[in-house]
């Protein structure tokens, strides 16, 4: 297994927000996160990405424990991490935003680190507005920028947060081809989503998530068929 | 996305400008007329360069600290005493020549920065704040109690610079004022520049999007905390160079914090530029404003509270985003060789 999580909670006062959940992924293997707000869902990328630590549980990545390892130690490790809500460095370029990625993250020198960005601008369509300040993007850029950045730093597992949310039909289609590149690649990704369809597109498997707990997994279409999923995350009656 | 296919295309980055050649070349002609001052300039004029020297180092390093660092220290002033009470534990008492004290203080300033940074790195935002000055004040009283050091009156060190000739003694204190001003703008330059600049300021503007993107935020935040102690540290043994006398009081007074605070307000937090337009500022006003007494200090006051509600990137964070200047290019700018296709 590329990445396992075992038996991980976390709690914020008496809320549990991640409540004693497993979770495993094979290299390569594209997972989708779906779940009603409130889920718990960004908190589980807090937990993988190594923003917040857990209660309990444990969690290995390519066959080692990183429970006790920070944010940037797991970026360097080989997990990618896209925030929901875009964090640029504002006052810096597009590219110096990714190269950001490629030299820490990918622990690359500058220059080597240059080309990595120059890639990851291209893969996210970003080239043409490398030069302009990271603070002066409209939404949709700023998404692009936080899927740039954490491709730049090379990783084996990308954790993407929302990232076709207030996107139009035709610029889903593009995120969709892209991501399908990315995957090509043999990189495994973690795609939280609420646009189903552009899920359904990628991941070989869906897991839902509903107050901090996995409610079940599968096969794509087997799982949103099941009355269970329907009445959970779509509000239809049982 | 549409230019998936183009990901090989050739390119190259520029990082100079037109405006930076232009001022790299007048910067040299500013520091050649600066360092010869003791040939054609008059004693006073030296006296106002030198303190424009140190004082430019001191708004250097808090920039370094606040502006890329993200470190709101209220503390330097530890730095400072540690550097002037170097003077008198290296110069006085141990007899070691006075101006090779300055560089022993930035190391004294140093290693005391690194227990105090284990204390103070465990408190954020407006704790660490108050915390970085409740450390000065146990800096400073523990210096007012120690007799050896001139306990709380303080002493004069005037001893170090006895049989120095006055030409030399001001001309040497001008020189190492030169070389700590014009050095800690362009070490901070230089690091900007680096990878390690990028890193900073990724962490001046998202901490946690910097450390998901592989950076050591807290390492580097260390890194910023030292070598300001030491850049603090040398400035503050300088500084009681001149003044030829020193007290807990005036070593450790919170002033020098205010004073490095306002110059990088009003100057443009976040910049290297800042801090230099910055303490342009502050002797203009005090030379004009010097005659008002106490007055003089609350129209200070006003200035910068002035600047941080409708200026908060300060003079040159105002004039950069309008015109496009920069003196020192930290930037990055890729340029495409190849024209992309579809």
């Amino acid at each position: 297994m590329l990445l396992s999580l075992s038996q991980v909670s976390k709690s914020y006062g008496s809320v549990k927000v991640t409540d004693d959940l497993s979770l495993a992924l094979a290299p390569g293997e594209a997972l989708g996160i779906i779940g009603p707000n409130g889920a718990g869902k960004t908190t589980l990328f807090n937990l993988i990405g190594g923003n917040v630590r857990p209660d309990a549980g444990t969690l290995a990545f390519a066959g080692r424990d990183i429970t006790g390892l920070d944010a940037a130690a797991r970026c360097r490790g080989g997990i990618g991490r896209s925030y929901q809500i875009p964090h640029p460095f504002a006052g810096m370029t597009v590219f110096e935003n990714v190269l950001v990625g490629a030299t820490f993250g990918a622990g690359h020198g500058e220059k080597a680190g240059r080309p990595v960005a120059v890639r990851a601008l291209g893969q996210t369509g970003l080239l043409a507005k490398a030069n302009r300040l990271a603070g002066s993007l409209p939404l949709l850029d700023r998404k692009r920028l936080e899927l740039a950045r954490a491709l730049a730093t090379e990783p084996t597992l990308l954790l993407l947060d929302e990232i076709a949310g207030g996107l139009t039909e035709h610029e889903v289609r593009e995120l969709i081809d892209c991501i399908q590149d990315i995957r090509a690649e043999g990189i495994a990704l973690i795609w939280i989503e609420h646009i189903v369809h552009a899920l359904l597109a990628v991941v070989d498997r869906i897991a839902v998530i509903n107050v901090g707990r996995l409610l079940t997994t599968g096969e794509p279409a087997q799982v949103m068929a099941s009355p269970e999923v329907r009445a959970v995350y779509m509000g239809l009656p049982q | 996305m549409p230019e998936a296919a183009i990901v090989a295309a050739r390119f190259d980055v520029e990082r100079g400008t037109r405006a930076s050649r232009v001022a790299a070349g007048l910067g040299l002609l500013l520091l050649v007329a600066a360092v010869a001052m003791p040939w054609w300039g008059e004693r006073a004029g030296q006296r106002l360069l030198t303190e424009f020297l140190y004082t430019l180092a001191l708004a250097q390093m808090w920039n370094l600290l606040a502006g890329y660092g993200g470190l709101l220290s209220v503390g330097q002033q530890a730095f400072v005493g540690l550097g002037g009470y170097s003077l008198v534990a290296f110069g006085l008492h141990a007899g070691i020549d006075t101006f090779l004290v300055v560089p022993l203080a930035g190391l004294v300033a140093g290693l005391v920065a690194v227990p105090t940074a284990a204390v103070v790195f465990r408190l954020r935002g407006a704790y660490f704040a108050v915390g970085t000055w409740a450390v000065a004040e146990v800096f400073r009283l523990l210096i007012a109690n120690s007799v050896s050091l001139g306990g709380g009156s303080g002493l004069s060190v005037t001893q170090t610079v006895r049989g120095m000739p006055i030409w030399w003694r001001e001309s040497l204190t001008l020189w190492c004022a030169a070389a700590l001003g014009v050095g800690a703008t362009l070490g901070v330059y230089w690091l900007l520049r680096s990878r390690h600049g990028l890193a900073l300021t990724a962490v001046r503007d998202s901490e946690a999007a910097a450390a998901s993107l592989g950076v050591s935020v807290r390492r580097i935040k260390w890194c910023v905390y030292i070598a300001a102690a030491v850049g603090c540290g040398m400035a503050g043994a300088l500084i009681f160079i001149t003044k030829l006398r020193i007290s807990p009081d005036a070593a450790f007074s919170l002033d020098w914090t205010v004073v490095m605070f306002f110059v990088v307000v009003i100057g443009g937090i976040g910049t290297v530029e800042g801090p230099i337009v910055g303490t342009l500022v502050y002797f203009a006003l005090r030379e004009v404003l010097s005659d008002y007494g106490s007055r003089y200090l609350i129209a200070l006051g006003v200035v910068a509270v002035l600047f941080m509600l409708w200026m908060p990137r300060g003079l040159w964070g105002f004039v950069a985003a309008r015109c496009e200047l920069r003196f020192f290019p930290v930037q990055r700018r890729l340029k495409l060789a190849t024209e992309t296709q579809p």
